[in-house]
């Protein structure tokens, strides 16, 4: 378990700004248990665990096919079949419908971004609703991706990928959710532009976010991370807290084949 | 008296505007089409059979009830989209996974079943429904009589239809229907109840044709067998126009109802399959339809 002592030393950044109390951060936020998914006929995840705290940034890690991006949509309840046991604040959500799960205060965002071509960007931006208290406002989110305030009226498509994933990251940041689910925001995307996305999630986590990222980009995911959770055919096979990483890289680089 | 190329403008105008009576029963019902197929994915063939259940809850409701036309322009639309939700939530939803086959099955054999029971209960024969007295009469145009009730459901379609583009194009709730229609998983993980939108959204299409039928009810007899007569020439405009855009749909059904009543001064000989001629052509230059999306 990550002792919050050496988790306060890891993301010592700037002021937390949200209304998250003392005593409330670090509580385990998101717990997964056994959790397995089916997609039609195929059995994709054989009994998925590990946890997510308030205020933590987690990867899961892992080549492709591992289950990562499986698991983030069992947890929003979008995949075909799942079972087990996936805790949301202390609510089971297993036989929720995804939409019930959203209103608990989850966000995702796709890794193919799932920009409406039909919603010009103030509609993409605004469709989803919000679902708690606390959400930035569009003129905060506008900080964040200044690209996007010029860009209001395009259909949503015609947008650069960089540009669609910043939609995609700026919608779900409008309704209160507090753990959001990020699967491969830097995928495809120019280094400048990582750069911006990595500098935003950052910003996030000292806003008092959650989230819980799948990466294949191992430089990115573990400059921000507290912890990172390594999985392999549909299980997590290993664990690392962000100070661990330097001495394990031998091993890392034997999961992840880089 | 002038004429053009030989056609006196009484008859020019008159066909001209039973083309638009007829184009706005067609954009009414390829609007309801065209809204259900996008987000349920369900080829609506039993939506000819909804439109006729509208005239009939017209016809039942002043024959048994003594409720007049206006008030089954609300009413006849209500139990028709209450018919069409109990059909929603107990057969349709099965489908949306499946191949479009079954749901063109499914709607098919309901619109088979909904007409033998009404022509069992009702016969084949039309029956009458009168124009409400606020709508007889016709005003003189100078170059052609404009019967009140014509203009009346020509208005009211126009207005329906864009209220519906409007909605949908332009407001929130629009949003979400058309983003459903693209990525419906997606809209219910971000907390929309998309099962529930889609049962409204069927209900809302059926009752758009269940409001045609009403404002059919008294310029065609009500008779079993009237959506069946106009249901092809409706599938023919949903496919010119192109599956899934909504002002394709409206501008369409009036436009082709225009040229069938064109079609009936110049060569009647034609006129009941210049739509289908049309189909043939528009499938070879532009197989999505006129305003369809490449998909």
């Amino acid at each position: 378990m990550a002792e919050p002592a050496r988790r306060e030393q890891v993301d010592a950044g700037p002021a937390r700004t949200r209304e998250i109390a003392p005593e409330a951060k670090g509580k385990v936020m998101l717990a997964v248990s056994g959790l397995e998914a089916w997609y039609g006929e195929s059995h994709i995840l054989h009994g998925v665990d590990f946890e997510v705290r308030r205020g933590e940034v987690v990867t899961l890690l892992g080549r492709n096919g591992a289950g990562k991006t499986t698991t983030l949509k069992s947890i929003m309840g979008i995949v075909g079949q799942r079972q087990g046991s996936v805790a949301f604040e202390g609510t089971q959500t297993i036989a929720l419908p995804s939409n019930r799960i959203a209103r608990l205060g989850l966000a995702f965002c796709p890794e193919e971004r799932g920009i409406f071509a039909s919603l010009n960007v103030e509609e993409n931006l605004i469709l989803p609703p919000v679902v708690g208290a606390g959400g930035m406002s569009i003129e905060t989110i506008f900080t964040l991706f200044p690209n996007l305030k010029e860009r209001l009226s395009s259909q949503g498509t015609k947008l650069s990928g960089g540009e669609q994933q910043m939609l995609a990251i700026g919608r779900i940041l409008r309704t209160g959710a507090r753990l959001l689910l990020l699967d491969e925001p830097t995928e495809g995307l120019a280094p400048v532009i990582i750069q911006q996305i990595g500098a935003t999630i950052r910003r996030l986590k000292a806003e008092g976010f959650t989230i819980l990222l799948v990466e294949q980009n191992f430089r990115f995911a573990a400059s921000l991370a507290d912890r990172h959770y390594v999985m392999e055919r549909g299980r997590v096979v290993d664990r690392y807290e962000s100070a661990e990483l330097a001495r394990n890289m031998d091993k890392l680089h034997e999961y992840l084949g880089v | 008296m002038f004429e053009l190329l030989g056609i006196p403008p009484q008859a020019l105008f008159g066909q001209l505007l039973i083309g638009l009576i007829n184009g706005s029963f067609y954009a009414l019902l390829s609007l309801g089409l065209t809204v259900i197929f996008g987000l349920l994915n369900i080829i609506n063939f039993c939506h000819g059979a909804l439109y006729m259940m509208g005239a009939f809850v017209a016809w039942l409701a002043l024959q048994h009830f003594g409720l007049g036309y206006w008030a089954a322009l609300f009413i006849a639309p209500v139990v028709v989209g209450a018919f069409g939700i109990v059909l929603e939530r107990t057969m349709l939803r099965r489908l949306y996974k499946l191949d479009h086959l079954y749901g063109l099955l499914l709607t098919f054999g309901i619109a088979l079943i909904v007409e033998g029971v009404f022509r069992n209960e009702f016969g084949a024969s039309g029956l009458p429904y009168v124009i409400p007295d606020s709508l007889t009469g016709a005003r003189n145009l100078g170059f052609m009589v404009l019967p009140n009730y014509r203009a009346w459901v020509i208005a009211l379609s126009l207005f329906v239809c864009l209220a519906t583009w409007y909605v949908i194009e332009r407001t929130k709730l629009g949003a979400y229907l058309r983003a459903a229609t693209e990525n419906p998983t997606l809209v219910q993980a971000f907390g929309i109840n998309v099962p529930r939108m889609i049962t409204l959204t069927y209900g809302f299409g059926v009752g758009l044709a269940a409001l045609a039928g009403v404002l059919a009810a008294p310029i065609y007899q009500v008779s079993p067998l009237m959506g069946s007569n106009l249901i092809i020439v409706v599938f023919a405009v949903v496919v010119i126009g192109g599956m899934g855009s909504i002002m394709g749909s409206i501008v369409t059904g009036f436009l082709l109802g225009l040229i069938e009543g064109l079609t009936k001064v110049f060569y009647p000989e034609a006129s009941a399959t210049v739509i289908f001629v049309i189909l043939a052509l528009v499938l070879l230059w532009r197989p999505q339809g006129l305003f369809g999306r490449r998909s």
